[in-house]
């Protein structure tokens, strides 16, 4: 019998969809028997895991410390504390974060302080042979897929993906139970300052059912107030490559990729993007993706449904003129 | 590890920051030139590409070159880190002709394995036979692997804060201060000195060298130093994470290519399409 810890993440005063995700990754390896327990980190006392009781593990653990508001922000050391404790405590067989800002920072090290060797951004999980996990992961920005298994002794500390697995949920409530905080939680010495919040305009990139995004074959910033009209008059969210982001058209808050948002709209067009694996990365959980560019054997062909050979210009003016006669026919 | 030289006044007489890269294949390889050889488990360069120095070591780079600038009367030496095998001398050299100062080699065959603990106390322990430094700068993550793991077990070694994701770095009286890229927008993050931050890509474009930056590169002798010169051992190289398979995922071309009478027309039987399949 082995436990799994899962860390929840937390938006506002409830776990994020992607914390149900990791109680559906902790089941695809868990044996039977095997213990899965949610660990909330917070610096609110009515944040008493609720939320996270309705996700089907076994156990819920609340750790309260003022150093976890945010869950720690900006310096990750507080959670990093909190979660070793937790790990030294259960001694957990896996660790299991998201693959976010969080989970991202704060997974290695915690590993470096439990060692069992960290997978990062799994997007598949088994378990192999003496309670050892084999994960994939996509390497190289998505050209190639590696296959690993953990073979250090120690716990094993993995992110996961989001939007891979489908978020668990169980009947009733599981039993929540409070985790004292160690002293060193509150022992820090990178500290937040403060954050200041791109605000999206319309619909959020995340949440959009459509999405117009554009690359550096736009060739200026101009193209990317079309772009937008076109998003708003489809109630879409606008896109882009990091090369337009980082060519000063367009702000990186609207970066999709390996080191942007990811998005899954139902429908994700692009204009000139070439359409790398990096890109990819970050719209691949399109139902469908849409290529507009002018060379024929431009990688994004090979990943979209629909496609049109030509300049962006032109075929935007057609695409927009339709949809403007669709709209009030 | 390193505490910053200050003058009488407090001010700050010297700075010593270093570098950590990594020599990786060209992420620009085009999707049909990327081929794994799966029996060695290894992705083979197409040839004559030349691999790079991961495009956020040189993001970095560049973010140590920005705080020398700032520095007024201080003093900044940059020393430049890389672990690996097969180290191209033209290519690692980089760094150095964008105006870095030393360039520190760890080469040796059995590094070309490593996994990112191993690396990551290769690099500690080189970090402390050459330091101590005051800041240690690395990339979000490699291009190769993407773990973006490195410099946060490298901190928790060396016992560091560390800081991810810098899009702006300065130094004050207190330590270090850090601007961090988020999805949406960014965070001001303060740590004392010495301190680990890993660079993004939206600090700016590195530098191009510039041709005396190029001469005084060519002339410059890295310092190479073996496993054994900086007390690695066995134990700190042994691996944790078994790589079993590396595979290119098959992907079949699947696309309806829509044309019209002409390119405007096509984008409007595109829109149509689309309408059709209720997409938008
Ligand atoms: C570690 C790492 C992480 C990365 N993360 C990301 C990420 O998160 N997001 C991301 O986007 N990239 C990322 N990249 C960069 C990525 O590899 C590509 O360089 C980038 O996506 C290219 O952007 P693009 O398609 O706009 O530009 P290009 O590749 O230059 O493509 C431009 C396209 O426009 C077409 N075009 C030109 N003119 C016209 C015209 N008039 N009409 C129609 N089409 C035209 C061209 O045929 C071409 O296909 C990352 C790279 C690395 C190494
Ligand atoms: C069995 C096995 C075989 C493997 N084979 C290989 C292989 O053949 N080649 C290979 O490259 N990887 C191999 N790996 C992957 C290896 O795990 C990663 O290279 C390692 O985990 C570091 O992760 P990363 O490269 O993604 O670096 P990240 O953690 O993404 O790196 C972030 C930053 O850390 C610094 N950094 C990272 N590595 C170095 C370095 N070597 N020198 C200086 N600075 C550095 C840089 O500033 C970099 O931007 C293998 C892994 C396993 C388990």
């Amino acid at each position: 019998m082995a436990i799994l810890l899962v860390v929840a993440e937390l938006n506002g005063n409830v776990v994020t969809e992607s914390t149900g995700e990791l109680v559906a990754a902790a089941k695809a390896v868990a044996s039977d028997g095997d213990e899965i327990v949610v660990a909330v980190l917070s610096d609110d006392p009515a944040i008493v895991g609720a939320s996270a009781a309705g996700l089907g593990a076994d156990r819920v653990l609340t750790v309260q410390h003022e150093a976890l508001a945010e869950m720690g922000a900006g310096s990750f050391e507080a959670p990093v504390a909190a979660v070793t404790a937790i790990s030294n405590s259960l001694s957990p067989a896996a660790i299991l974060l998201s693959k976010s800002d969080f989970g991202s920072n704060v997974g290695p090290r915690v590993a470096a302080q439990v060692g069992g060797g960290f997978a990062q951004d799994c997007i598949g999980l088994s378990s192999a042979s003496n309670g050892r996990i084999s994960v994939t992961r996509p390497v190289y920005g998505g050209n190639a897929l590696a296959e690993y298994v953990f073979s250090g002794d120690g716990v094993q500390v993995l992110t996961v993906r989001p939007t891979i697995f489908d978020p668990a949920s169980g009947d009733g409530a599981s039993p929540i139970e409070s985790f004292d905080a160690p002293t060193d939680v509150g022992k820090i010495s990178a500290r937040l300052v403060e954050t200041i919040a791109e605000e999206s305009k319309g619909v959020r990139l995340e949440d959009a059912d459509v999405v117009i995004s554009g690359g550096r074959g736009l060739g200026g910033p101009e193209p990317f107030e079309q772009l937008q009209a076109l998003a708003d008059v489809l109630g879409g969210a606008l896109g882009a490559s990091r090369a337009a982001c980082d060519a000063g058209w367009i702000d990186h808050s609207h970066q999709i990729g390996l080191t942007g948002k990811s998005v899954s709209p139902n429908v994700y067009i692009t204009f000139g993007i070439s359409g790398a694996s990096q890109h990819m990365a970050g719209c691949s959980g399109s139902k469908v993706i849409v290529a507009v560019n002018k060379d024929a054997d431009a990688n994004i062909f090979k990943d979209a449904r629909f496609g049109v050979v030509g300049d962006w210009g032109k075929v935007l003016e057609g695409f927009r003129a339709a949809v403007d006669d669709l709209a009030v026919s | 590890m390193g505490v910053l030289a200050t003058g009488t006044r407090g001010e700050i007489l010297a700075i010593k920051i270093a570098v950590c890269v990594k020599q990786v294949p060209d992420p620009d390889t085009p999707p049909s030139a990327f081929i794994v050889d799966e029996s060695t488990k290894r992705v083979v360069p197409p040839p004559g590409t030349p691999p790079v120095v991961n495009g956020f070591d040189l993001n970095a780079t560049e973010a140590a070159l920005l705080l020398k600038d700032a520095a007024g009367g201080a003093d900044v030496e940059i020393t430049i880190i890389a672990v690996g095998s097969e180290f191209v001398m033209d290519v690692v050299k980089r760094p150095l002709s964008m105006g870095a100062d030393e360039l520190v080699l760890v080469d040796d065959p059995s590094l070309e394995n490593l996994d990112a603990f191993a690396t990551a106390r290769v690099l500690a322990k080189t970090i402390e036979n050459q330091g101590p430094f005051d800041v240690v700068l690395c990339g979000r993550q490699a291009s190769d692997w993407d773990n973006g793991h490195v410099p946060l077990v490298l901190s928790e070694i060396l016992g560091l804060p560390c800081i991810s994701f810098a899009r702006n770095i300065q130094i004050t009286d207190s330590g270090v201060r850090v601007e961090r890229s988020l999805t949406d927008g960014y965070q001001v993050v303060e740590a004392p000195l010495p301190a680990v931050v890993t660079v993004t890509n939206e600090l700016g474009e590195p530098r191009y060298p510039t041709l005396r930056g190029i001469m005084a590169a060519t002339r410059k002798t890295p310092t190479t130093l073996s496993l054994g010169d900086i007390g690695v051992t066995n134990e700190d190289v042994a691996p944790s994470l078994e790589l079993t398979r590396l595979f290119v995922p098959e992907s079949e071309r699947n696309v309806e290519i829509i044309s019209g009478e002409d390119e405007v027309d096509a984008g409007r039987q595109l829109a149509l399409r689309l309408r059709e399949e209720n997409l938008i």
